[in-house]
């Protein structure tokens, strides 16, 4: 055990969570939910968050997508934790690096797809569909979440809320409002923390001088857990946990999962001018798919055959989404003014009409 | 029919939409056991309970993020900011995320939240209660902004703002909470947003105002009688939606106009509706139209609220100027 990982002396803090080794291997004495099948189907979705991401990446440069943060490297928080929730009854309220969380929570990936390309009316989340629009405005996302589980509750309803946020996000003040309002009211949710050791080029280490970001939440008056952010199985069973405490009553818990952020910030960003190679190879060596194929490999269940298979079913279904996403309608000029009022004052009306009349239609 | 000042007419349209409507909610500092501050909402808690009449920890980002999740749930939250200078330690939850929400997420969700915030000067509050920053709210675009100057618009359009499925900020203006009663009916009433009101006539100028504001002007008005002239008083009600046909009406009527509002003048509400009327009715203009504000500097410690917010005087003194233009 490297000294980052061994067992706390707070006695309120437990060890880091941790089920499936880099090497593949399961930890000593863990005994993990996650059964082979259920593995294998989050295997396929960090597959599929990951294909996405490259394929995303490739059709930025050509100048064919908008802005983009990949999740590459924090698959097994993005999947794990998705897979803990119940996309009928549950709430997902992301900021903008679970994408792939979402679309496993229901909401179509040509729809989120749609969203990145500016899409409106194809963009919008299908009614059903218990997720929040991506959250830019860092940690804003928060006590709404709050807000959110607390109401939910208020009106009787058997469901959680999970949240995401980043180790950047833990600096903000809505960070310690919404968790502090979470902890008052009891609210059955989950915070997800994401702690992928940088936001944009400030190191982790800037943000914050506690060890360990689970430590927060004794502050708060509820459950926080470290566990391993490219441990898939452990994210699951943390998550569960967490899920479980919060649907029976136990109120809110921290999740603070250690992961790395294997690529760049976003589609923007230069990571050689401050992040040091020997981090991102150490990380590498972490690669919280590769573990699970180890694993299941070791099991008969994964080899080169499968992969190839998988990875060109997927890149269909991605490329699918993509094609859908780009061939829907192109927003209309008008829809400037689209979903701002239920009814817009005379004044806006008066300036739609002013534009569509300039555009001759 | 019932007598009320401003903050029982508030506490009125309160009772009255939570009693009808089970999703209703009070939140926000010290709105329970006592009743807000200046007890706008006295009485709730016993009448409705803990749940839906809450006390909340002092955070007003926190406040209003929490009220966009919970209507987001389903419930109607009433959330009270305890004086309008704390909306800038929620203002990110404000312009960017409530006004914003229903056109971020593409038409799926809307925010039926309504903030009330109690400001304004003349009361000897201490530092930041009583700063008057309703315009920069008109810069965030997707929130209304209702400013009632009198206890039957303030329980009507407090209806209209809780039963708006948009996000609206109700501003309460504290120096005329507990001033003249009148009547206020019992039971549910609306007054619409965007239907400016004329509550003096007048004929040779407009006075145009808001809030707190428009008392000042109604006793311009009166003063300036003495000098034979005849002044209208024009409530605007809501900064947004504004009631731009009915101003410009009105001022086109009688052919010269004075805005007064308790903000600093540059950038303020006033130099919006001198715009406009230049814009549309600048041939019917015989003069200039002229502005009275609170000055552009910060609001000053209490002892110097009078010289720094707009008074009789200056009002006076700048329509004289107005009908001699
Ligand atoms: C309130 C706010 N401030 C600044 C930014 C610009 N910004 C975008 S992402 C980011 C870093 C966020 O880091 P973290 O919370 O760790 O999330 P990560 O990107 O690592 O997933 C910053 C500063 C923003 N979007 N919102
Ligand atoms: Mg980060």
């Amino acid at each position: 055990m490297s000294p980052r990982t061994a067992p706390s002396k707070n006695r309120a803090v437990q060890a880091r969570r941790s089920v499936l080794l880099a090497d593949g291997t399961i930890a000593h004495g863990a005994r993990p939910r996650m059964e082979e099948e259920f593995l294998l189907e989050a295997l396929r979705w960090m597959m599929k968050s990951r294909l996405y991401d490259q394929k995303v990446i490739a059709l930025q440069r050509q100048g064919l997508f908008g802005v983009y943060s990949p999740g590459i490297g924090q698959e097994a928080c993005i999947i794990g934790s998705a897979m803990a929730v119940d996309p009928v009854r549950d709430w997902m309220v992301p900021q903008y690096r679970e994408l792939m969380a979402t679309v496993h929570h229901g909401l179509p990936l040509e729809v989120i797809t749609a969203q990145y390309l500016g899409k409106i009316g194809p963009a919008r989340i299908p009614e059903g569909v218990k997720v929040l629009p991506t959250q830019v405005s860092i940690a804003a996302q928060l006590p709404q979440a709050t807000g959110l589980a607390w109401g939910l509750r208020l009106r009787r309803q058997d469901s959680v809320v999970i949240t995401y946020v980043g180790d950047g996000g833990s600096s903000e003040g809505d960070f310690h409002e919404g968790l502090n309002l979470a902890g008052v009211t009891r609210a059955p949710i989950v915070f997800f923390l994401s702690n992928n050791q940088w936001a944009i080029s400030t190191s982790r280490k800037v943000q914050t001088a506690t060890r360990n970001f689970a430590l927060r939440a004794a502050g708060y008056g509820f459950e926080g857990v470290e566990v391993d952010g490219n441990d898939v199985m452990a994210v699951y069973d943390v998550t569960c946990e967490a899920v479980e405490r919060a649907r029976s009553g136990g109120g809110p818990s921290l999740i603070a999962a250690e992961t790395y952020r294997m690529s760049f910030h976003n589609t923007t960003d230069n990571p050689s001018r401050y992040q040091d190679q020997k981090d991102y190879d150490e990380a590498r060596s972490r690669d919280p798919i590769e573990r699970v194929q180890k694993y299941l490999a070791g099991l008969g269940l994964w080899d080169a055959k499968r992969e190839a298979q998988w990875t060109e079913e997927i890149r269909e279904e991605n490329e699918r989404a993509m094609k859908m996403a780009t061939e829907a309608p192109a927003p209309r000029p008008e829809d400037v003014f689209a979903n701002v009022y239920e009814e817009p004052p005379p004044r806006v009306i008066r300036q739609r009409a002013d534009l569509v009349d300039g555009q001759g239609g | 029919m019932a007598e009320r000042n401003i903050v029982e007419a508030i506490n009125s349209a309160l009772a009255e939409e939570m009693e009808a409507d089970p999703r209703v909610m009070v939140l926000g500092l010290d709105v329970g056991k006592l009743g807000g501050v200046f007890r706008t909402t006295s009485g709730l808690v016993d009448r409705f309970g803990a749940e839906r009449v809450v006390d909340t920890p002092l955070a007003e980002a926190g406040i209003v993020g929490a009220s966009l999740g919970l209507a987001l749930a389903g419930m109607v939250p009433v959330a009270e900011i305890q004086f309008l200078g704390f909306t800038a330690q929620g203002f990110h939850q404000i312009g960017p995320q409530l006004a914003k929400y229903r056109q971020r997420s593409r038409g799926r969700y809307h925010c039926q939240v309504t903030i009330r915030a109690p400001f304004g000067g003349g009361i000897r509050s201490p530092e930041f209660h009583s700063d008057g920053v309703e315009a920069q709210f008109v810069q965030s675009p997707g929130i209304k902004i209702v400013m009632p100057s009198n206890p039957y618009d303030a329980k009507g359009l407090l209806i209209e703002a809780i039963r708006d499925p948009d996000p609206v900020l109700f501003c309460e203006p504290d120096r005329l909470y507990r001033g003249r009663r009148s009547e206020v009916p019992d039971g549910a009433y609306t007054v619409p947003f965007g239907k400016a009101q004329l509550v003096r006539e007048g004929e040779q100028v407009t006075l145009v105002a808001w809030s707190a504001a428009v008392e000042l002007c109604l006793r311009a008005a009166d003063a300036l009688v003495a000098d034979g002239i005849s002044a209208a008083v024009l409530d605007l009600r809501t900064l947004v939606p504004l009631d731009v046909e009915t101003l410009c009406a009105q001022v086109a009527k009688t052919g010269r106009c004075v805005v007064v509002h308790e903000a600093p003048l540059s950038a303020g509400f006033g130099a919006e509706i001198s715009a406009t009327l230049m814009e549309e009715v600048f041939y019917d203009l015989d003069a200039p139209v002229a502005r009275v504000a609170a000055f552009d500097v910060p609001f000053p410690p209490a002892s110097l609220e009078d010289y720094y917010l707009p008074s009789l005087d200056r009002v006076v003194a700048a329509v004289r100027r107005t009908m001699e233009a």
